[in-house]
């Protein structure tokens, strides 16, 4: 025999199930008065530095259904690359937001700015990038995924995380397709043949 | 030298559900069929976004009364509901904010999509939130909720539980789990609790009735205590991380 280590197992997984908005945006579930305002709405300060954007998109089960009652939050660096809590960050990008997938056409929506590149481990950078995760009845454990910028070719050919992964042919389904006017179109496809790429983190 | 976190622990799938399991059909179209792509955490995954207490409200850890009439209170057994968030190395985490839902004391939740006969209780909202303190500890009141029916196979039931969302340090410590109550037989019958690999693994999400944190003649209590994945923390004699 030996010693046992300290240490524990992590909680197992639950689905979010279909009424993770009375959790998490109650007042868009019509449950007002609790909570001044549903977190992660609001994802900027007064004076941002750096370009606005908005993301659009849906998440698309097998079949291509939007799922209705999915949740997603995403997390992003400020212009300068830096995450909100690390020295010399924007104070006015908050870098986080949540927002369901609407209850009658299925979409998402998040007006922020464009991150800039963050360091890799090894001090090279990573193209510009905003981390998503994504919660629904059916989807058993967080599903985390990548958004980067289509229109930054260059940055997403030398980027580590990208030039890893075997099966190049899917690298497009972590794209945001830009639309002209800095909004950008990002479907999330859980399965099929356009099927998005997730991440083991 | 200097002592940075450097990374998460990976993540054992093997614990967690799978993403596809049939017997929970929703799943069946919902999860990815490609095996997800393994890398280390970047800094990206690493950092988090941190909630301080000034984003909460006086009522926000007290469902019995959160969304109550002034001098009215929801229906149900009373309890409270307390538990430390912690990680794989056993480190309670200060600051982690932890939102609840659930069903009211008859099963029925308070959504436009939900269409359970059981009726809504006009005192019950279903939601509170509460932040760790630097010892990782919460606590929260509520009702038991209920068991209820739910569609999937033709007389499936969700056994009592109460949804938990955990935000730790780092994004990549994302988690959203379900506490079910000690003694349910309802638990070993449900499709999604049988989601999980293992036995030992439902057991950790079983909250025990705590007799000595009963409130005499008010609310029993039952601790839940949730793991949030770990943080490496290493020494590194050359480059920094970024961190
Ligand atoms: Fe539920």
């Amino acid at each position: 025999m030996v010693q046992k280590l300290d240490n524990l197992k992590e909680s197992p997984s639950q689905t979010a199930g279909p009424y993770v908005h009375i959790g998490l945006t109650p007042n868009y579930s019509g449950i007002t008065g609790v909570y001044d305002a549903d977190l992660g709405t609001t994802m900027l300060g007064d004076a941002p530095k750096g370009d606005r954007i908005t993301i659009k998109g849906r998440v698309l089960d097998g079949t291509g259904t939007p799922l209705r009652d999915a949740l997603l939050e995403i997390w992003h660096a400020d212009a300068s690359g830096i995450y909100p809590g690390q020295d010399g960050a924007d104070a006015d990008v908050y870098g986080w937001g949540r927002c369901p997938t609407d209850m009658d056409d299925g979409t998402f929506r998040f007006e922020t700015i464009k991150p800039g590149a963050v360091q890799n481990r090894d001090g090279t950078p990573m193209a510009p990038h905003i981390t998503f995760w994504i919660v629904a009845r059916g989807i058993n454990l967080g599903l985390h995924t990548r958004m980067y910028f289509a229109d930054e070719p260059e940055a997403n050919a030398a980027d580590p995380v990208l030039k890893r992964i075997e099966h190049q042919v899917r690298v497009p389904t972590l794209m945001g397709e830009p639309q002209g006017d800095g909004t950008y179109l990002f479907d999330i496809h859980l399965q099929g043949p356009d099927e998005t790429i997730f991440f083991d983190i | 030298m200097t002592d940075k976190p450097s990374g998460l622990f990976h993540r054992d799938r093997s614990w967690h559900p799978a993403a596809l399991t049939p017997p929970y059909k929703t799943s069946v179209k919902r999860s990815p069929a490609a095996a997800p792509i393994s890398m280390p955490s970047t800094l990206s995954e690493d950092t988090g976004p941190v909630f301080t207490r000034d984003i909460l409200g006086p009522q926000d850890a007290d469902l019995i009364h959160n969304f109550a009439s002034e001098g009215q209170s929801a229906i149900g057994p009373r309890i409270i509901v307390y538990g430390r968030v912690l990680d794989e190395t056993g480190r309670g985490l200060p600051n982690a904010l932890v939102e609840v839902w659930q069903a009211n004391a008859g099963g029925r939740y308070r959504h436009k999509k939900e269409s359970y006969l059981a009726p809504l209780d006009p005192n019950f909202g279903g939601c509170g939130r509460v932040i760790t303190d630097e010892q990782g500890n919460y606590e929260f009141r509520t009702i038991q909720p209920g068991p209820y029916p739910w569609p999937n196979g033709p007389n499936d039931w969700r056994p009592a539980h109460i949804h938990f969302s955990i935000f730790g340090q780092s994004f990549g410590q994302r988690l959203i789990t379900q506490m079910y109550f000690e003694g349910d037989p309802m638990i070993w019958q449900c499709p999604i609790v049988g989601t999980i690999p293992s036995r030992e693994a439902i057991e950790t999400l079983v909250a025990a009735l705590d007799m000595r944190r009963t409130v005499p003649m008010d609310a029993r209590a039952y601790k839940f205590d949730i793991v949030l994945r770990g943080v490496r923390q290493t020494m590194f004699e050359n480059r920094m991380e970024g961190l």
